[in-house]
């Protein structure tokens, strides 16, 4: 078997390579549903329904959704200079952490000023996590996939001791959570009696922007050109170490705003399992759609269904609700194969 | 005379590319055979095949009598085929007794014998003077050092036929002289051997047989003591293509210099020493030397990818304090890279992305920080034009293009820019003959405009066609530049590899 | 007892031991894949499965030693399904590091939910027992401290040897690491680079599932969610800090482990005010500082992440 470059990359072929890979994940996870004793076709049926069948189930996938748009785009930015961003999680909760200590009473602004305020803070706080790891990459030649992931370690029992101390609501009965937002900083609910909020179209419209900055920039191109060939980038004129800084805070910020997000939008209050690890569903989310900013959307809406329809499946049968996790990883791993099987064709012999 | 080596029918393509075309070729026992084609004529692709790098489309392979079966480089070790490579096929950070032993021992067997390894190996040192250390690591080891290197490992496995693929690209003349000699002591002692090459006088010296290869086909098979140079030059070409010499020129003022500057090697460039480099209008100064000497840290400095340790750098009379690649392109530096896919563009990226890779953030390409598509649009439609790059249109991947066409576009790119220095970097490496009389023909338009141009260049005689004057580079120490009307390639030669003092 | 004090106990060198057995697997694992040129991020989830199936073997009735085969096997086939996608198709190999991750961990909780859906606490199995070395044990300090392990402790310094000789002495490890440096020279000396950079990859792996599968039989008795935590990580990052060397693996791991036993009895001393979570920080602190020391002079494997591909034009 070999593998030939293909000469031109046809459009449908673009398109339907994640489609392909969700296909395949979908049929090899159908042997876990058989193991389970369930039937396959029902299971998915049940997921189908329990991610957009009701109501409640839309708007449920809809919010679940909004953080990993938003988590979606900071890795698919990152990856796109080649910058493994693993730290999603950290990022998102240094965002959520920033949003908690302003936005719980230290800082009052009426809504229309103190939303934006929650919003670039936490994007700051992230953006300047990844900053960390960027510049030990950038000086010192430090991989940056282990110093992401070991941030978000930190970050983790950072946030475990502050809620624990200083952060802890004297009103919350011994439970290790944050004071509460306050009104002026919960971002709206857009659909009533439902979790669904504000934080939605914010996170459309990150998509949007970031799709402008890589298409219609400068910035995008250079981001594009360090990605592909940071010698080649250099030698062109283009700062690979100031691009890298730059994609650094973009990336870093999106995932701060997820946090935030979750933070003043879904919970109102801060929590040790405030994600249920949406940082790395991020990661998955990005490949899915290719790096594509406008694709996140729909792939984001697409993971996230699977994760609430899989919860509200194995509520019915007796499937457990790690399924989602792994169709989510067998959608990874077959979407790589898709994606190169639009940039080479497959020889016998 | 026995046949030992048959290769019958080949035939190879890589999608559109028909690389070889149905080539059948015999080797001789004690022969020398020369393959002798421009780059791009299908010389590598075959050799390739033959050793089991590549599967042939097409035809067979036979040693000895057998069928080699395709794709396996064991098979063809074991058959007692032997290469070295055009690239050398070296692991640096490994020592030459482990690259030599490497798969001589069944992979799983407990333990190496190491001391029956070394003295087969001191033997065969000593036998055919090819001199190493076995405890070196060949990251340290000179060119051609590394080269022998590359010959001990077919000889410790017993090879009867040796693969050279343009061994003498990077060695000085002198150097390839002493290869020669080598090369005779092993067909005294019963080698065959395929040498490959572009260099005529070369084959003309060291052959028994000469087959020339064109776009893939045998087209002339002749006895070397039979050859007439100038059948056999046509042959390769297949028409007359009259590589452009410039007009007489007086060089107008120094534009850039360098005064004694010097790099020290913890960059990883290799060292200059007290470099003194007068790029005047008008001229085209040759720098002529084996690689590895110091032209890797001087076209860094020139590209502005490094700062000189000691010394200064000056363009049009003004010392250049901070250079960045972006300042030295504004500057008016014009740099063709060594590696044009790897550097030069980037293959992933559109013909007309990689077109405005160094105006990207000037006007008109871009304002703000926001790309102006439509003048991007005209602007790189026009080059391509003007330049004749063949493409399937500006939205092509770079990756796609032939050699040439890369070429013609880092040139449109430099070139547009109308730089006053341009730095020339093995330009026609790797390109066919075309395309070398098309970029000498540009750079020679550029020197009449007024351009001063260096020109680095393992191809003695590209340097000497092309320069007006030529300067030497050894151990990272410059010659005085010579006027290209008064040297031959021997003197160069012997400079080049230090036997006369560098004045 | 004094923060110093601690360290002249031997108690701490045991737990020492104890806490450096599963990163001298995972190291060791890591450092083989990356030797042949390849990067394997699925690490943690390897060391989840086998852990998971490890302890699975033994829960289901099998024996302890079989149980670590098992795990070992499972490490392997992970490791050949990390070869597909990153030796054999050469596709990235961060995102198929990350994708056998996310898919030996989830995979792992949803077969242990699966055998035990209504588990609160989970179940605990007989695990590997202390096995002191004759005559070595009763040597005064040293003996307790350090001669009277699990037998897992024990393989995982006979597996630096193994590992340390197979790479530098035998003609398959000098295969592997010619992979690594730069496998076209391999190819040309008749090396299949390709199925060797899969053999080491599957053997990492192995190696890696069984650091895991400690965790389950020897160190705790019990699978819980999340008991990884970052070890897999820290391996990755410990490879860099051991220069690719199975010497330096050893003490890059006693070195960690060392801390880390230091700062959990650190925590108990009367008068220690600092929160037990900037104790638990110390291993990823330590291991990004471990990194930033290491990485500007690193001699990284000069083909690690490029993929081979025959045939390829050059």
């Amino acid at each position: 078997m070999r593998l030939e470059p293909r000469q031109t990359i046809p459009m449908w072929m673009v398109l339907s390579a994640p489609v392909m890979a969700i296909i395949t994940a979908l049929v090899v996870c159908a042997g876990l549903v058989m193991w389970a004793g369930e039937p396959v076709l029902q299971a998915y049926w049940l997921l189908f329904k329990g991610a957009v069948g009701t109501r409640f189930a839309l708007t449920e996938t809809l919010t679940r959704a909004t953080p990993m748009i938003l988590t979606g785009l900071a890795a698919a930015v990152a990856f796109r200079a080649k910058l493994w961003n693993i730290g999603g999680e950290g990022q998102f909760y240094v965002g959520a952490l920033m949003a908690t200590w302003l936005g719980s009473g230290m800082v009052v602004l009426p809504p229309w000023l103190m939303i934006p305020f929650l919003l670039i803070t936490g994007a700051l706080a992230g953006g300047f996590l990844l900053l960390v790891p960027a510049i030990l990459k950038n000086k010192l030649k430090v991989d940056e996939v282990v110093t992401t992931l070991l941030l978000n370690f930190i970050v983790l029992l950072f946030v475990n001791f502050l809620l624990e101390g200083p952060l802890k609501d004297p009103m919350s009965m011994g439970w290790p959570q944050s004071a509460s937002i306050i009104d002026e900083g919960v971002l709206p609910g857009i659909v009533s009696k439902s979790r669904l909020h504000l934080g939605f179209f914010i996170a459309m419209g990150a998509a949007v922007i970031v799709w402008a900055i890589m298409r219609f920039t400068v910035w995008g191109y250079e981001i594009r050109a360090v990605g592909f060939n940071a010698a080649a980038a250099a030698f062109s004129g283009i700062g690979v170490k100031r691009t890298v800084v730059l994609t650094a805070l973009l990336s870093g910020g999106l995932a701060g705003i997820a946090g935030v997000g979750e933070v003043a939008g879904t919970k109102g209050y801060l929590t040790l399992d405030l994600s249920p690890g949406f940082g790395y569903a991020g990661i998955a989310v990005a490949m899915l759609a290719a790096l594509h900013p406008l694709a996140v959307i729909a792939s984001a809406l697409f993971l996230a269904g699977i994760y609430v329809g899989a919860d509200s499946m194995s509520r019915a049968i007796n499937v457990p609700t790690y399924i989602a996790d792994v169709i989510v990883a067998t959608c990874v791993l077959s979407v790589l194969v898709s994606l190169m099987l639009t940039r080479f064709r497959v020889r016998l012999r | 005379m026995k046949q030992i080596l048959n290769l019958s029918g080949i035939s190879k393509r890589f999608g559109d590319l028909v690389a070889n075309d149905a080539i059948s070729l015999t080797l001789g026992e004690g022969e020398v055979l020369a393959l002798l084609g421009e780059n791009g004529a299908g010389k590598t692709t075959l050799m390739n095949i033959l050793f089991g790098h590549y599967m042939a489309d097409e035809g067979y392979v036979e040693v000895f009598g057998e069928r080699l079966p395709p794709g396996q480089p064991e098979a063809a070790l074991e058959a007692g085929i032997g290469m070295v490579h055009q690239h050398f096929s070296l692991a640096d950070n490994l020592s030459v007794l482990e690259n030599v032993t490497l798969g001589t021992e069944s992979l799983w067997s407990w333990r190496q014998d190491v001391k029956s390894a070394r003295t087969k190996l001191a033997t065969l040192s000593k036998d055919f003077g090819l001199v190493v250390d076995p405890d070196a690591r060949v990251v340290d080891l000179s060119v051609g050092e590394r080269q022998r290197v590359e010959i001990l490992k077919a000889l410790y496995r017993e090879a009867k036929i040796l693969i050279l693929d343009e061994p003498t690209a990077v060695l000085t003349p002198q150097e390839s002289d002493k290869l020669f000699d080598t090369l005779r002591s092993l067909i005294d002692k019963g080698m065959s051997i395929i040498f490959i090459s572009h260099k005529l006088h070369e084959i003309l010296k060291v052959s028994d047989r000469i087959a020339v290869l064109r776009r893939g086909k045998v087209v002339a098979e002749t006895d070397t003591a039979n050859a007439d140079r100038a059948s056999l030059a046509e042959a390769m070409v297949g028409r007359t293509i009259h590589d452009p010499k410039g007009t007489p020129m007086s060089p107008g003022d120094t534009v850039f210099e360098l005064s004694d500057v010097s790099i020290t090697a913890d960059q990883g460039l290799g060292a200059l020493n007290n470099v003194n480099l007068a790029l005047r209008k008008h001229e085209i100064l040759g720098l002529a030397g084996v690689s590895g000497n110091g032209q890797q840290a001087l076209a860094a400095l020139i590209s502005g990818q490094t700062k000189p340790d000691l010394g200064v750098m000056t363009l049009f009379g003004e010392v250049l304090n901070n250079p960045t690649p972006a300042s030295m392109v504004h500057a008016g530096i014009g740099r063709i890279p060594e590696d044009r896919n790897s550097v030069g563009v980037i293959g992933e990226m559109t013909v007309r992305e990689n077109m405005i890779s160094e105006s990207r953030r000037d006007r008109p390409q871009s304002r703000f920080g926001l790309f102006d598509a439509a003048a991007i649009t005209k602007r790189s439609d026009q080059l391509i034009e003007k330049y004749d790059i063949r493409c399937q249109g500006a939205e092509e991947e770079t990756r796609l293009l032939s050699g040439g066409n890369v070429q013609k576009l880092i040139l449109a790119r430099v070139l547009d820019a109308n730089p006053a220095i341009i730095l020339a970097n093995q330009p026609v490496r790797g390109l066919d003959v075309g395309a070398i009389a098309y970029v000498h023909g540009k750079l020679l338009e550029a020197r009449e405009r007024g351009a001063g141009i260096l020109l680095i260049s393992e191809d003695l005689d590209e340097l000497l066609a092309l320069s007006d004057r030529i300067a030497v580079i050894y151990h990272g120490r410059l010659s005085q530049p010579m006027d290209t009307a008064n040297v031959t390639a021997r003197d160069i030669g012997l400079i080049m590899s230090g036997q006369t003092e560098a004045a | 007892m004094d923060v110093f004090e601690i360290l002249l106990t031997a108690g701490f060198w045991a737990a020492t031991l104890r806490i450096a057995t599963p990163l001298i697997f995972g190291t060791l694992g890591e450092l083989i894949c990356e030797r042949a040129g390849v990067l394997n991020l699925g690490i943690e989830g390897i060391m989840t499965m086998g852990a998971m199936c490890g302890w699975m073997w033994v829960y289901m009735g099998g024996d302890l030693t079989s149980g670590v085969l098992f795990a070992a096997f499972i490490g392997a086939l992970f490791g050949l399904l990390h070869s597909i996608f990153a030796v054999y198709l050469g596709l990235s190999q961060h995102v198929a590091g990350i994708g056998i991750t996310m898919l030996g961990s989830s995979l792992s909780y949803f077969v242990f939910r699966m055998l035990l859906p209504n588990a609160t606490t989970p179940p605990k199995i007989d695990a590997f027992e202390n096995v002191a070395i004759p005559v070595l044990s009763d040597v005064p300090f040293l003996g307790p401290a350090l001669f009277n392990q699990t037998p897992m402790t024990y393989a995982a310094f006979v597996a630096v040897i193994g590992v340390w000789y197979g790479l530098h002495r035998t003609p398959l490890g000098l295969a592997v690491r010619m992979v690594g440096e730069n496998p076209l020279a391999a190819e040309a000396q008749g090396i299949n680079v390709l199925a060797v950079r899969t053999g080491a990859v599957m053997f990492g792996s192995a190696l890696m599932s069984v650091g895991g599968a400690f965790l389950t039989m020897s160190a705790f008795d019990a699978f819980f969610f999340g008991m990884i935590n970052g070890r897999g990580w820290i391996c990755v990052a410990l490879v860099i800090f051991a220069s690719w060397n199975p010497g330096k693996a050893l003490f890059g791991a006693l070195l960690f482990a060392g801390i880390d036993a230091w700062q959990v009895r650190v925590q108990q001393l009367p008068g220690v005010n600092i929160p037990y979570q900037f104790f638990l920080m110390a291993p990823y602190v330590l291991s990004i500082l471990a990194m930033i020391m290491v990485s500007r002079k690193a001699l990284y494997p000069k083909a690690l992440l490029v993929p081979f591909r025959r045939g390829e034009r050059t």
